[in-house]
């Protein structure tokens, strides 16, 4: 049997948006999205926006960067500095926690997410 | 001005004290009074019992009254100390006297135990402790002819033996437990004593447990629980010591349940101006009864007292010979001490005393915890390695595997060691992230940072305090060459000098690099986002991601008007309203996209950021002053002003704050901020380098009577000078203690310009001073930068749902979470 996922793209905002090398939030059918412009190696990535740790919604105010051999990129809560994998969600900082991450893209200067 | 030591109890310890403190204290910095409830002067408790074998009292004194004199010390006898307000800091004695104190020394020793016998009261029942005790004996021995002592310890015995010296025909030793000296001696040794004491003509009674003592008034005889009697007409009690600490329990001090003031490791109370030492002190749940632990904590406390140094005492610290081998290291010059006791069979370190230099602590401390096997030379644990050959065993290297490291997490050496060899782990974060050590209190950091760069240095590789993954420079380093190379944007910065993205421990070292150098607007040119997020946002993020405002009050003054603009302004967006520590308003719960307009009603009333988000200056708090204090002698709110506005919004590698007093009374707790003023007669007095928080430091003096523009200028020089050479988030008092030479090292840098910095220091603080802005206005000012202050990009009216207040008194707070 195949399991059908259909990915929905919507469309967030537009890429002047958000800062470069930072982030910013957006609100896409109900849900907080964080969305990062990775200016410095031309990447974008997308998050959820709650960070697991204290249930607040600030991960796209945390400052992004990279760490370790395959500069992993990440970003850092602002509220304790947990720090997660933008590529994995993954917690860096030791806790077991996965952040949801989205697919992301580009088109004419826009933001698109992809969901499920 | 001196600081002042009020040493209450004048006996043994208590003067072994003051002699300490005297022989150290060679540049007088210290003004010494002693209490004494006994009218004379402290003699030799130890010897007491030969006063009955011809010794006087001059004799056992340990230095007369003249020797207090000439070395400046008021010695007040047969008047002792009744209360202590420790809030005021001042004693009272028992005939009303009041004296202040800097530090206070707790040295009132110990008094004998009486057991609640009924009849202790009568006449002819003594205890055995002062000179006093033995006059009253003498007299009252010459009328009686059968005595008896209650306690057949060390002392009892001692007693008995001073009872047949005072010619009394029968002497008998009552003891409840089954055998003499039960807590000294063992059975067999316990019956060989006995028959001793027995030749000289002692009657030992065991198992007796008296019941009451007989006689009408006089004692006659002494009633047993087992119903047997004996006549006496003299009683000594000998039934063990307890500990002075009654005034210390009225005052609030902490005590133990069986008595004795607690005292830490470094003989601090409970409370930190209040040292106990002697027979009062409980020091590891211990009452040392003995008069050479007691010495030993005299020096540490006079040491402590009088540098201000480190000390450390661990493990059974004050264990003597015989029942150890002890070593010590004494360098007077240097003021430092430090002793080792080790187990007789040379194997363990059983604990010691370090003063002045507590470094090896956390090592010497697992070293007797993990009773590890000494190495030959054990000295070299205590001196550290002293060059030559290599470091080799000692160390955190030479500790076991087993050894706890971090004790808050319980993370052993092994654990740690096994992630820097086997997963290369090799910064500090990196051992944080994988074993949680030094995540706690932080106290093993030091020795977790060692254990990182010995077993890197054992496999050949060079070790430096670099910033993070991302640059290979300190950051003095990095300082300088953004400086020489006219950097001004945190791309270039990492791009030039760093490797990879960065993150969140270089990105803001770096931006407060670029603000302390060109004070520029932070939020412009690409330098937003490498903020923390409360400078980002230039608010301080709160628990449920709102953000609270905080308004410049320079000095704390404000107008009527401006105080009913921020209630306005409050009533308007809802703010939970306070007024904090620092004399200024602090306004909670502001939506992010709310900030912008919020701060436009306030800068349109005058006010300006108050910067309680950056590592920049905070407040300078002032007190009244001479403008209508009655005992003000300048105008403290005026130079408080002055000072506050010349360096608002100076970026530093940690917060900075200052507060202006009117005079020595210092109601604006200047002495507990990084630089404080003090108004004199003359002028003012500038103290630099204290603060509050975590580990409360109080300022040091930098200079006298100066006048207001000799002030700004020290200050100008001392900011550039910790600017530009502290690490990261390290405050001023902690940076001090890393100079070598400390305040005198950086008197002289700052007043006497050995560095010759001075005159470029002033020309950059300047600089500095011209180039501020106020950092809301400029946001208020700019449609594009009022842009970012949204909490969706895509719907900036919407404010984040999951912001949520609950009610508190007439306001709201932050809804708990989880
Ligand atoms: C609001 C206030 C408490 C209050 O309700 O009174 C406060 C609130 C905070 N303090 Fe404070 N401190 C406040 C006065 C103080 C004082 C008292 C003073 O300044 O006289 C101290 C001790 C004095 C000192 O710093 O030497 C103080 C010592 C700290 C410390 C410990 C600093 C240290 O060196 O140990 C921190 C943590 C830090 O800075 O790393 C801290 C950190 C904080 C933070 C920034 C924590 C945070 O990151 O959220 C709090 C921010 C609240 C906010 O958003 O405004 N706060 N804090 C006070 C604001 C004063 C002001 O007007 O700016
Ligand atoms: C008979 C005898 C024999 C001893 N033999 C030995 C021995 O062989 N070896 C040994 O190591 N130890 C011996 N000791 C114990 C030794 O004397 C004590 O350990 C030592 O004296 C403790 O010194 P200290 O200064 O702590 O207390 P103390 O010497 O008791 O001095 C405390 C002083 O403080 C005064 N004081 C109390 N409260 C106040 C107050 N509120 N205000 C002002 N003053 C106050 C007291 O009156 C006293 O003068 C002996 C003790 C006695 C009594
Ligand atoms: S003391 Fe702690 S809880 Fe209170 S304001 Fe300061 S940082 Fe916050
Ligand atoms: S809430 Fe994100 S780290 Fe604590």
């Amino acid at each position: 049997m195949v399991l059908e996922t259909t990915t929905t793209w919507h469309m967030a905002c537009y890429t002047d948006d958000i800062p470069e090398n930072g982030g910013a939030c957006a609100l896409i059918e109900g849900e907080q999205i964080a969305i990062y412009n990775f200016s410095r190696r031309g990447e974008w990535y997308a998050t959820q926006n709650l960070c697991p740790h204290r249930q607040q919604m600030a991960l796209s105010r945390g400052m992004i960067g990279s760490t370790g051999v395959e500069a992993e990129p990440k970003v850092a809560c602002p509220f304790h500095k947990k720090t997660f994998s933008l590529k994995s969600g993954e917690c860096l900082s030791g806790d077991d926690y996965v952040i949801k991450t989205y697919p992301i893209k580009i088109e004419n200067g826009q933001i698109f997410i992809g969901m499920e | 001005m001196k600081q002042k030591i009020i040493v209450v109890g004048n006996g043994m310890v208590g003067y072994k004290f003051c002699e300490k403190l005297i022989a150290k204290d060679t540049t007088k910095k210290f003004e010494l009074i002693v209490f004494g409830e006994e009218i004379r002067p402290a003699y030799d408790r130890v010897h007491l019992s030969e006063y009955f074998a011809g010794k006087t009292i001059e004799d056992l004194t340990m230095a007369p009254a003249s020797w207090y004199a000439e070395n400046g010390i008021n010695l007040i006898l047969s008047d002792p100390i009744v209360d202590i307000d420790r809030e005021a800091k001042t004693v009272r004695s028992h005939h009303g006297l009041l004296e202040s104190y800097d530090y206070l020394v707790m040295a009132t020793g110990s008094g004998a135990f009486v057991p609640p016998i009924p009849g202790v009261e009568k006449d002819g029942v003594f205890v055995y402790r002062t000179i006093e005790d033995l006059d009253l004996m003498q007299t009252h021995a010459k009328k009686a002819t059968k005595g008896a002592v209650i306690g057949g310890g060390l002392l009892g015995l001692e007693a008995a033996k001073a009872l047949l010296d005072l010619g009394l025909q029968e002497v008998h030793v009552i003891e409840f437990a089954p055998r003499l000296m039960p807590r000294q001696i063992d059975e067999a040794g316990s019956k060989v004593l006995q028959a001793k004491l027995e030749t000289l003509g002692l009657q030992i009674h065991l198992n007796k447990n008296t019941q009451e003592i007989v006689g009408n008034g006089i004692i006659e005889a002494m009633q047993f629980a087992d119903g047997s009697r004996l006549e006496v007409d003299m009683l000594v009690i000998s039934a063990g010591i307890k500990p002075r600490d009654e005034v210390a329990k009225v005052a609030g001090l902490e005590v133990g349940i069986r008595g004795g003031i607690v005292v830490d490791n470094a003989l601090q109370t409970s409370d930190p101006n209040i040292f106990a030492i002697g027979e009062c002190a409980l020091a590891h749940q211990m009452i040392y009864g003995l008069v050479a632990p007691g010495y030993e904590m005299a020096e540490v406390v006079a040491t402590k007292i009088l540098i201000g140094v480190d000390v450390a005492s661990f493990g059974d610290a004050f264990i003597q010979e015989p029942h150890a081998q002890t070593i010590v290291f004494e360098n007077s010059a240097k003021g430092i001490y430090k002793r080792i006791n080790i187990s007789n069979d040379g194997k363990y370190l059983l604990g010691g005393i370090l003063v002045g230099d507590a470094e090896q602590y956390n090592m010497l401390l697992q070293n007797t915890k993990n009773k590890t096997i000494l190495p030959p030379d054990p000295e070299d644990l205590m001196l550290g390695a002293r060059g030559g050959a290599e470091d080799g065993a000692s160390g955190v290297m030479a500790l076991p595997d087993e050894a706890l490291i971090c004790s808050c997490e319980a993370i052993t050496k092994g654990a740690i060691y096994h992630e820097i060899i086997e997963n290369k782990v090799t910064t500090l974060d990196g051992i944080k992230k994988c074993t949680k050590a030094g995540t706690g209190c932080g106290g093993c950091v030091p020795m977790v940072k060692d254990l990182i760069n010995e077993t890197m240095k054992s496999q050949g590789v060079f070790v430096r305090n670099i910033l993070c993954e991302h640059f290979d420079y300190t950051r003095q380093e990095l300082f300088d060459l953004v400086k020489i190379k006219n950097f001004r944007t945190y791309d270039d910065v990492l791009d030039h000098l760093g490797k990879g993205d960065g993150c969140e421990v270089c990105k803001p070292a770096v931006a407060s690099i670029l603000a302390s150098l060109w004070n520029e607007m932070i939020l412009e040119k690409g330098n937003a986002t490498v903020q923390d997020s409360n400078d980002r946002f230039l608010a301080n993020i709160q628990k449920n991601g709102t953000y609270s405002v905080v308004p410049r009050i320079p000095g704390g003054e404000i107008t009527p008007e401006k105080l009913i603009v921020i209630g306005q302004v409050a009533l308007k967006y809802n703010l939970y309203t306070k007024i904090t520590g620092g004399q200024r308003i602090d306004l909670f719960g502001a939506h992010v996209s709310d900030l912008p307009d919020i701060w436009e009603e306030l800068v349109n009333a005058g006010f300006e950021s108050g910067h309680a988000y950056g590592k920049s200056l905070r407040t300078v708090k002032s007190c009244v002053g001479s403008t209508w204090c009655r005992f003000g002698v300048q105008d403290s709110v005026s130079f408080a002003i002055e000072v506050e506005e010349r360096y608002r919004g100076l970026r530093s590698p940690h917060k900075l704050k200052s507060a202006v007093s009117g005079c020595t009374r210092e109601c604006a707790e200047a002495q507990s901020k990084d630089f404080g003023i003090i108004a004199t007669e003359k002028g003012w007095n500038l103290y630099v380098c204290g603060n509050g928080g975590v580990k409360p430091r109080h300022a040091e003096l930098l200079a006298t009577d100066i006048d207001s523009e000799t002030c700004l200028r020290y200050i100008d020089r001392f900011l550039m000078f910790y600017i530009k050479t502290a690490e990261p988030l390290t405050r001023t008092a902690p940076w001090l203690d890393k100079m070598e030479g400390g305040i005198n090292y950086l008197k002289s840098v700052i007043i006497d310009d050995v560095l010759g910095m001075g005159e470029q220091w002033d020309a950059e603080m300047n600089l500095l001073v011209e180039a501020y802005k106020c950092e809301w206005k400029e946001v208020v000012d700019s449609p594009e930068l009022r842009k970012r202050f949204t909490h969706f990009v895509n719907a900036p009216k919407v404010k984040d749902p999951n912001a949520r207040f609950e009610p508190m008194r007439e306001m709201v707070k932050a809804a708990e979470w989880k």
